[in-house]
């Protein structure tokens, strides 16, 4: 039997085709492309929202107008025209259904496709779905079950019809609408997104989950999220992507907003694969989130992601900790190959007393990527007692692809007590000459490493997650060791 | 008229006066072009992030200093390394002060840079030296187009320097607020090593602007050992640029001893230009009172198998603030690096302030590249062993402070400059103790 070679496991890593590239052919109804005034007032026309809503997004529009597209990042893409895209597209098939028969056939095939058939979910793991396809949500399951706890898990834009009080009390309270440049867009044009409040001392039973998709071409995908612990309550949230593939780039600018009140925990989980271009860098997502979180006295919010798609990725859930012994934690993995440019890490912000924060970052390069971590660490004067943590470890695959760590570590309080390390290396020879020794070959040895370099993320991952991130995983590096 | 404006239309008459070699004329030219365009950097700049210029800039510098009488030994003995004999190149107020020299021409020159630009027997190394290693950036460039001054050292091959080179720039503050601008050349052939010792040092209140740029180069094989030391006096601003081209196998180490001034900025670069290259860069810094110290390091990692180590401790007292900007770079080509960067800091005050920013850009996969950053407090139980037995607490933190930066203290090869450094340490710490317990 022929040698399978480094160069083989190459060669078959560079022509495997992104394999959950379909498009789903659902008559869907399209804005014209470009972003105006009207277009702002039709998005919340569209969506039957309340007068208080139409200002609050031509509001973000006029500071979007005035703002600037941030260029620091470390990532080079061709901007995209924000007049050429269309910014609503929803599914064409309503009302919303009561049961999953009503479902549209074709979306089922969708999910199905992507290994995560809801009739599976619902039955095997308990976790509820809020599904969005093309922005409009199409299908929340389990709703009465949370219902009877008290838990409000909808879309945002029936929440806005359905509890205006708690919408209008917290959103924009987080990331506000002139945070940033990405921010002022979403919040001007935002579509849909999922909306979740756990009332006080309620532990949510189930992990809520939500899957974005971006289905018709040449649509942005703005979603927002807003999910609001009250006080003693628990929740996880998943979220998790996966997008047809395309040539042109698209565009994804989402907004998450966490608010645990005091004594309250947010888990926060992502699973993000959008497309992220062919081996030569054509196509692919433009990924350019804002999630940040707030944390009142002893409350936890815990960021946890896996970063494998994407062209451009431009990202840092970051926590605000407000509250006295409150505590941020953020685990991420991000993986990066062929052309793909990922720019993420997070933001600590120490405001309060005993306030602890832990980031561990895990990066991995492969062909001709890049893939950065950016964090900020800030104790204010006030914050007494704080403690930081930080891991940045990094994993180069060939001698194309680069890997860079820009900390930031801003401590105004002599009680503060941080600490940094980074590395970066390769996998070692000896590592898989070992494996192979054991009858293992390069391809899984490499898989069984990267899994081990990755662990102490993936272990923090929900069950559900944390098998489809180790596919992910493989899937995405899988034989490329220089 | 500010600064800026100031510089550009004395830079005329500046250029006049000074000997037009036709090289160097055109290197100063080019410079102050790039100086117009830039200007002076601002916290806009990434790189200048933490550390604002406006205040110092403010000042009314005179940019040509008249000559004083010249100053008595006995005066400023104090600010050498008096108890070794070695080559001495002094400034006053940006003059060379001969009587208080003692320079060399004899195998190896320790002279000065104005006559290296002028004289035509230096015109070849000038020409393949000079302002080849400082980069573009603003500060470097402004430096060049004003460079006429500084110390000239050239060690030719196989050359063992038995004695450390000082370099000691004062400024009188005669003048009420004074600029700098002094540039040395160091060259270090083949096989030789010398160990250079600089300082800056004003004496009086006077505000004084200095802005340095030291370019050094060691050819095959070459060790050099650099001191820098900074404790001037809370008016004098220091921005020190030194730039470092390393040939194959050559070492090269750095010690920045950073105890005071108004503002101090390092902005060290090291670049790697053959194999098996070592480059060492360690610093102390203590300060307390308004001062505020910035240490920006560049290791550009060329070629395969070289290493880097940065130790940079920090203790930060009272309103000071501390900044360091350590950034590595590997190139694709730089494989089996191994590049190593700690920083640790002590805050000892509640309006204290520390920024770190430790970078790591890595395009090579086979490379051995870490990072640590710390920030802290002195260990409780160590202070409270220390107490028990009968120390007093300020002596006890002295210890442990000075033992926090014993680790870059230890590598400082030339005994003298170390018992030196620890006394300013034990100084600037408020004790009289000795640490050689």
């Amino acid at each position: 039997m022929s040698k399978y070679t480094e160069d083989d496991l190459r060669e078959e890593l560079k022509t495997k085709e992104y394999e959950y590239g379909f498009y789903t052919d659902i008559e869907s109804e399209t804005f014209p492309n470009g972003l105006n005034e009207a277009i702002v007032r039709a998005i919340s026309k569209k969506k039957e929202e309340p007068q208080w809503m139409t200002d609050w997004r031509l509001e973000a529009f006029q500071v979007w107008k005035e703002m600037t597209e941030p260029e620091w990042a470390n990532v080079h893409y061709k901007k995209p025209d924000f007049q050429g895209i269309s910014y609503y597209s929803a599914p064409n098939s309503k009302p919303k259904y009561d049961s999953l028969d009503e479902v549209d056939p074709e979306l089922l095939a969708t999910f199905e496709k992507l290994g995560i058939s809801l009739d599976e979910q619902k039955k095997l793991s308990g976790v509820a779905m809020d599904v969005v396809i093309d922005s409009v949500s199409v299908a929340t399951t389990f709703k009465k079950t949370l219902g009877e706890k008290g838990i409000i898990f909808m879309s945002i834009s029936e929440a806005i019809k359905e509890h205006p009080e708690l919408v209008k009390k917290y959103l924009g309270t987080v990331v506000p609408q002139k945070d940033n440049f990405y921010a002022a867009l979403n919040s001007a044009v935002f579509s849909d997104g999922s909306f979740c409040y756990i009332p006080k001392g309620v532990k949510c039973p189930m992990e809520l989950s939500t899957y974005f998709r971006i289905n018709q071409a040449g649509t942005g995908q703005f979603e927002r999220t807003l999910v609001i612990a009250d006080e003693g309550s628990y929740v996880s949230y998943l979220e998790g992507c996966t997008a047809p593939s395309r040539d042109e780039n698209q565009l994804h600018a989402a907004v998450v907003e966490l608010i645990a009140l005091d004594d309250a925990e947010i888990k926060y989980s992502t699973v993000q694969n959008w497309y992220p271009g062919n081996a030569e860098g054509k196509g692919g997502v433009y990924n350019f989130v804002t999630k940040r979180g707030l944390c009142e006295k002893n409350a936890k919010i815990s960021w946890t992601q896996v970063e494998t798609g994407s062209a451009v990725t431009w990202k840092y859930p970051s926590c605000v900790l407000k509250g006295d012994n409150s505590v941020g934690e953020f685990y991420s993995i991000a993986v990066t190959n062929n052309y793909q440019q990922a720019d993420t890490g997070t933001k600590m912000i120490h405001l309060g007393k005993n306030t602890k924060s832990t980031i561990i970052s895990k990066g991995i390069s492969a062909g001709k990527s890049q893939n950065s971590y950016r964090g900020l660490v800030q104790i204010n004067s006030r914050a007494e007692n704080a403690r930081n943590f930080s891991q940045c470890d990094s994993l180069l695959m060939g001698n194309e692809c680069g890997a860079h760590t820009f900390p930031y570590i801003e401590a105004k309080n002599k009680t503060a007590k941080i600490e940094h390390e980074a590395t970066t290396s390769k996998i070692g020879e000896d590592q898989i000459f070992y494996c192979n020794q054991r009858g293992i070959d390069t391809e899984k040895a490499i898989a069984l490493i990267v899994n081990g370099f990755s662990k102490e993320v993936l272990n923090k991952l929900p069950m559900e997650f944390a098998v489809e991130a180790q596919k992910l995983l493989e899937i995405s590096l899988e034989g490329s060791v220089g | 008229m500010d600064l800026k404006e100031k510089l550009l239309s004395s830079f005329l008459v500046f250029e006049n006066q000074v000997d037009i070699d036709t090289y160097v004329h055109d290197v100063r030219n080019d410079a102050i072009k790039i100086f117009e365009e830039k200007g002076f950097p601002t916290k806009k700049e990434e790189a200048w992030k933490y550390t604002s210029l406006n205040k110092i800039l403010k000042e009314d510098y005179s940019l040509f200093p008249q000559q004083e009488d010249a100053i008595d030994y006995k005066d400023i003995k104090k600010y050498f390394i008096h108890d070794i004999d070695t080559y001495k190149i002094i400034f006053i107020d940006g003059k060379y002060s001969s009587h208080l020299s003692q320079t060399t021409h004899d195998g190896i020159d320790v002279c000065l840079m104005s006559s290296a630009l002028s004289k035509p027997k230096y015109r070849i190394l000038i020409e393949n030296y000079f302002n080849k290693a400082a980069t573009k950036d603003s500060l470097s460039s402004l430096n060049t187009a004003f460079s006429s001054e500084g110390a000239y050292i050239h060690i030719p091959k196989n050359k063992m320097v038995e004695k450390p080179i000082q370099i000691i720039h004062f400024s009188t503050g005669n003048e009420s607020a004074t600029m700098l601008q002094p540039r040395n050349l160091i060259v270090v052939d083949e096989n030789s090593h010398v160990q250079i010792i600089e300082r800056h040092q004003s004496l009086n209140n006077n505000p004084v602007l200095t802005n340095s740029v030291t370019e050094i180069f060691t050819n095959k094989r070459a060790i050099v050992d650099y001191y820098k030391i900074q404790n001037d006096n809370s008016n004098a601003s220091l921005i020190d640029n030194t730039f470092i081209k390393q040939k194959k196998e050559s070492v090269a180490s750095v010690h920045t001893f950073a105890f005071g001034g108004k503002l101090t900025r390092n902005n060290l670069n090291f670049f790697q230009e053959g194999e098996r290259i070592d480059s060492i860069l360690k610093g102390v810094t203590i300060i307390g009172e308004k001062q505020h110290v910035d240490h920006n390091t560049l290791v550009h990692h060329i070629e395969p198998n070289c290493e880097s180590h940065q130790d940079y401790k920090g203790i930060f007292g009272e309103n000071s603030t501390g900044v360091f900007n350590g950034k590595i770079i590997v190139e694709k080509e730089a494989q089996k690096t191994n590049a190593f960067q700690a920083n640790n800091n002590i805050l000892v005050s509640d309006k204290a302030t520390i920024n770190t920013k430790p970078q790591l850009e890595i395009f090579a996969d086979d490379v051995k590249c870490s990072h640590g950053c710390t920030i802290g407090q002195l260990d409780e139980s160590a202070m409270f062993y220390m107490r028990s037995r009968g120390i007093p607490e300020k002596e006890a933190k002295a210890l442990l402070m000075y033992a926090f930066s014993n680790n870059v203290l230890n590598s400082v090869k030339i005994p003298e400059m170390k018992q030196r450094i620890t006394k300013i340490i034990a100084k600037k710490l408020g004790v009289n103790i000795g640490f050689d317990l």
